[in-house]
């Protein structure tokens, strides 16, 4: 029998307000442990949470981006359980009715070139929770609160997934859509972007939803995408064998590369859920969600349609261009600079991002201007350096941090364009080189290239190779 | 000259204002007068003889010495609920209401015994034992807020803090002849009062006379940006509605609140009540509130279940108590809790979790929150067109003696029966001091209004208490 997976996406992010969500207390990272901390998000006794209206927008930003319905009734419930990094031993959370409801992603794996959607269930805001640190060889843990109060928002899909790429491409473009919205850095090392999965398996052809199993512990994308393909054959596995697959809470373990139990379905808790009464329940007027809805920007889709169509780009280019905003905004200032979209997209999707993934870091810390590669692209077209010549200087310019023309006019870069002095060059070389101007005359026509790259050698490269080509041809012609 | 601690708030900021008294001789006698007393009467958890001064000289209560219940945060003090989970606990932060008291130039001369995190109607539940009742020694004050009503009933201090949540400032206000109010839901800020069920607790004055109980709600009233179930509209003067006029003021006579149970004596003293209001001019309108009868199931539905919330974090991680030796996290949380907490808040925590279960939610809290509207509705209907006010009995019952009730939770909980539907459905209430039983204790009536009109309690109990003097009475100690 042939089996499918069915896979639903728990994305818990932490979005990028100034402050915590119930609290004045500041949300940056790795401060010393407790220094960002009130009563408030201590949850010491007598504290009373206030709604942070920025995380309110954050999330009401998100959900519209997402295509989400916004719900009339916004209300906050607890969920009860006890940990010692929950400081009230219960989490303000959302849960019968999260702020918004209902929305899609739209994915297209690599390869399938199909474009499917992912159903949004719900995307709701919480508060996050402490951290607990365990000193080693010692019987004591430590608890540092500062994470308390985050602005949390959970981003929960249907069971949409079919396969682990499916997965890995929602993941993909809903960190786009969220970097574009620039209410998060999405940094899943950094724990701002977390993700969990339910998973299940059935035969292909059959309706109903088999067993399934939540797993949690996927620290990274590589994370996420190992631990599915593991519990995917674990799963099939099971099923082909006739054995009866378990509701459980699953963790991948990234060092050994396999999922274990951490408790199954009978462990699992009662949070005892009910609606937190010391926040009022509101109603969200319709022109602040219109407001919000206007100051959107434009999304990774619209903008790679207008890609297509304002600068003739292929759509595989205006996909690549804008799955990252800074990547986007990047190529955009360039062509503002040098209006050759085409020429622009190939040398971004090209040199630049593969300096990016050589380097391993994002547009921003590459450090390069657009006016840096559009200078390069200019001396390129106006015949100052050859094609070859500009990428070893966008790399030198990236290394050095300097202006190209800069690095140009220092080392004496410049192209011989000159067809006088080329001419002369040219006529030494044939003279010189008997063997390969008889070689060339009887035929062999590739005799040619020995002959141009004697004045490439001769001239350090800077010989404009078009040029001499040309000259070469016309005198062994002539 | 009069005794300094048997005057009121009013009497002594005239006196500190006309320059005839200075402020230090107040706090002296009233230190004197709580070591004298509290001995015996158990008003106190705390005396803050050393640090007791004023803030500042100039403010509505500067030099007025105030107490202040043992669940409302005062910064850097001991603030325990009464309860041994809270042991040692000082806060990092003032409660919004401390702080506008030391604004205001009050000096705050203690925290107050309380049932446990206020979890009672007699003050037995206390960590710390329970308080006397000053009119007999040998009853209980009322709870929760017990020792605050009995210490100014004892003159161990001119004013007092309390919290409401079923009752919990009226009943120990009736019992020991005080006046105290619970102001409407949102009135008063809650920031800093440790919570039992959110949506119910109020803090409230505890005073001698009406216009006490005034000048301290002009203080503590207002909204909070810390709260946000602190309701932003502007609070009027209330030293301007003690007026003596009820003349029209059409009350409202419940016929579920005379029924069964309740004692003669205070049926008899709430109809005089009533019947003196209506020589000044009012009218009487017998009105009915069918849901009352459910109210008390509803509130130990509702209270519970955010008190096992609320009540959740006292786990021994961060502050409090917490048990020795325990071997694990689970082993210290339960130790921790079980030795913690006294008899009452397990019940209430056991109560309460129970309601919130998957599986019984719909039936016991889901359903209580509709009781709820249903019992709010009934106080709109009547407020709506029949009647300004509703007078009720504010206990079944006097005094009751120490221990006849606390090994019956039931009967315990039936002396909030007619303080509960106020914190229900959110209204304002005050109890005031309308007579006393054949056996001398003092009796308290209730009077209700619509949200957010106090002004129209203070009124008429203030016109009531012109032509009474009940609330003059001293217990003989």
């Amino acid at each position: 029998m042939k089996y499918e997976t069915v896979i639903g996406l728990e994305v818990h992010l932490q979005l990028a307000t100034q402050t915590k969500v119930f609290c004045g207390c500041s949300t940056k990272f790795g401060q010393r442990p407790n220094s960002q901390t009130c009563p408030v998000c201590l949850g010491f006794p007598g504290s009373l949470p206030v709604l942070n209206e920025e995380a309110f927008y954050f999330s009401i930003k998100v959900a519209l981006a997402l295509n989400c319905q916004i719900q009339n009734l916004i209300k906050f419930d607890r969920k009860n359980y006890y940990y010692p990094d929950l400081p009230k031993n219960f989490q303000i959370s959302q849960y019968d009715m999260p702020l918004s409801y209902n929305g899609v992603v739209y994915i297209a794996p690599q390869g399938s070139g199909e474009r499917k959607r992912v159903r949004v269930k719900r995307v709701h805001l919480e508060e996050d929770a402490g951290k607990l640190v365990h000193p080693e060889r010692e019987n004591y843990s430590l608890v540092d609160f500062n994470r308390s109060g985050v602005p949390l928002l959970e981003i929960v899909t249907e069971p949409d997934i079919a396969s682990t790429e499916e997965a890995y491409d929602y993941l993909v473009r809903l960190k786009s859509i969220l970097k574009y919205l620039k209410v998060s850095d999405c940094d899943m090392e950094k724990g701002s972007l977390r993700c969990d999965a339910n998973i299940s398996v059935r035969p292909i052809g059959e309706e109903a939803l088999g067993t399934k199993v939540e797993l949690k512990n996927m620290n990274t994308f590589k994370g996420v995408r190992l631990a599915l393909e593991y519990e995917t054959k674990r799963q099939i596995g099971l099923a082909q064998e006739g054995e009866k697959i378990i509701q459980e809470t699953r963790l991948w373990d990234s060092e050994k590369q396999i999922t274990t139990s951490m408790r199954s379905k009978e462990e699992a808790q009662d949070y005892r859920y009910f609606p937190e009464p010391d926040l009022v329940p509101f109603v969200v007027d319709n022109a602040v969600i219109e407001k919000i809805k206007n100051s959107l920007p434009e999304l990774p889709e619209a903008k790679a349609n207008r890609f297509i169509s304002e600068f003739g780009l292929s759509e595989y280019d205006a996909g690549v261009l804008t799955s990252q905003i800074d990547i986007a905004d990047y190529f955009e200032e360039c062509v503002k600079l040098y209006p050759n979209p085409k020429t622009v997209a190939n040398w971004v999707t090209g040199d630049i991002m593969a300096q990016l993934n050589a380097r391993n870091i994002t547009m921003d810390e590459l450090d390069v201007l657009p006016s840096s590669l559009t200078e390069i692209l200019k001396m390129i077209e106006s015949g100052v350096i050859s094609g070859k010549m500009a990428k070893e200087l966008l790399l030198e310019s990236i290394e050095t941090k300097s202006r190209p023309e800069d690095i140009v006019k220092k080392k004496d870069l410049f192209q011989i364009s000159d067809t006088a002095k080329l001419e002369k060059m040219a006529k030494a070389v044939l003279k010189r080189e008997k063997k390969s101007v008889r070689d060339y005359k009887s035929g062999k026509t590739n005799a040619l290239a020995f002959l141009v790259g004697q004045i490439m050698r001769q001239t350090k490269g800077k010989a404009n190779p078009a040029i001499v080509n040309e000259i070469l041809k016309k005198e062994l012609e002539g | 000259m009069e005794n300094l601690y048997s005057l009121t708030a009013h009497e002594l900021r005239e006196l500190i204002d006309k320059k005839s008294l200075e402020p230090s001789r107040i706090l002296d006698e009233i230190f004197k007068r709580i070591e004298l007393l509290d001995d015996k009467i158990k008003a106190f958890v705390l005396v803050n003889k050393l640090n007791a001064k004023a803030e500042t000289k100039i403010g509505k209560l500067f030099g007025i010495p105030v107490l202040i219940k043992d669940n409302i945060c005062v910064k850097d003090e001991n603030t325990t609920c009464a309860s041994k989970i809270l042991e040692g606990f000082k806060p990092p932060y003032d409660a919004t209401v401390i702080k506008k008291l030391k604004l205001e130039g009050a000096v705050l001369i203690g925290k107050a015994n309380m049932d446990e995190f206020a979890f009672g109607s007699s003050c037995e539940t206390s960590f710390y034992g329970p308080t006397k009742n000053p009119w007999d020694l040998e009853r209980i004050p009322g709870g929760s807020s017990g020792g605050s009503a009995a210490a100014v009933a004892a003159d161990e201090t001119i004013l007092a803090l309390g919290s409401d949540t079923g009752g919990s400032i009226r009943q120990p206000a009736s019992l020991c002849g005080v006046v105290g109010l619970k102001p409407t839901y949102g009135r008063v800020s809650r920031y800093g009062l440790i919570a039992f069920a959110s949506s119910l607790d109020q803090i409230g004055p505890i005073a001698k006379d009406v216009k006490d109980a005034a000048l301290l709600l002009n203080v503590i009233a207002g909204h909070d940006e810390m709260d946000s179930t602190s309701v932003d509209l502007p609070v009027p003067d209330y030293r301007k509605s003690l007026v003596k006029d009820v003349k029209g003021l059409r009350i409202g006579v419940p016929k579920e609140y005379f029924v069964k149970g309740i004692d003669k004596d205070v049926e008899e003293a709430i109809k005089k009540a009533i019947n003196i209001l209506k020589d000044l001019g009012a009218k009487t309108i017998d009105i009915s509130l069918p849901h009352t009868e459910y109210a008390l199931s509803t509130y130990y539905i509702v209270a519970p279940a955010e008190a096992s919330s609320n009540l959740a974090r006292f786990d021994g991680v961060q502050y409090g108590f917490r048990a020795k030796d325990a071997k694990d996290l689970i082993d210290m949380y339960v130790q921790t809790r079980s030795q913690g907490f006294g008899n009452e808040a397990k019940r209430r925590i056991l109560l309460g979790t129970y309601c919130l279960s998957s599986g019984y939610y719909d039936a016991y809290y889901l359903k209580a929150q509709k009781v709820r509207t249903k019992i709010k509705e009934d106080f709109d209907n009547a407020f709506g067109s029949l009647c300004d006010c509703i007078i009720t009995p504010t206990s079944p019952t006097p005094a009751f003696k120490i221990g006849e009730r606390i090994e019956e939770p039931l009967s315990m909980y039936l002396s909030d029966i007619y303080t509960i539907p106020a914190n229900l459905a959110g209204l304002p209430a005050m109890s005031v001091p309308c007579g006393f039983s054949k056996n001398n204790l003092p009796i308290g009536m209730q009077i209700l209004a619509k949200p957010f009109a106090e002004e129209t309690i203070f009124r008429t109990a203030y016109t009531f208490e012109q032509v009474t003097d009940f609330h003059k009475k001293k217990p003989k100690l």
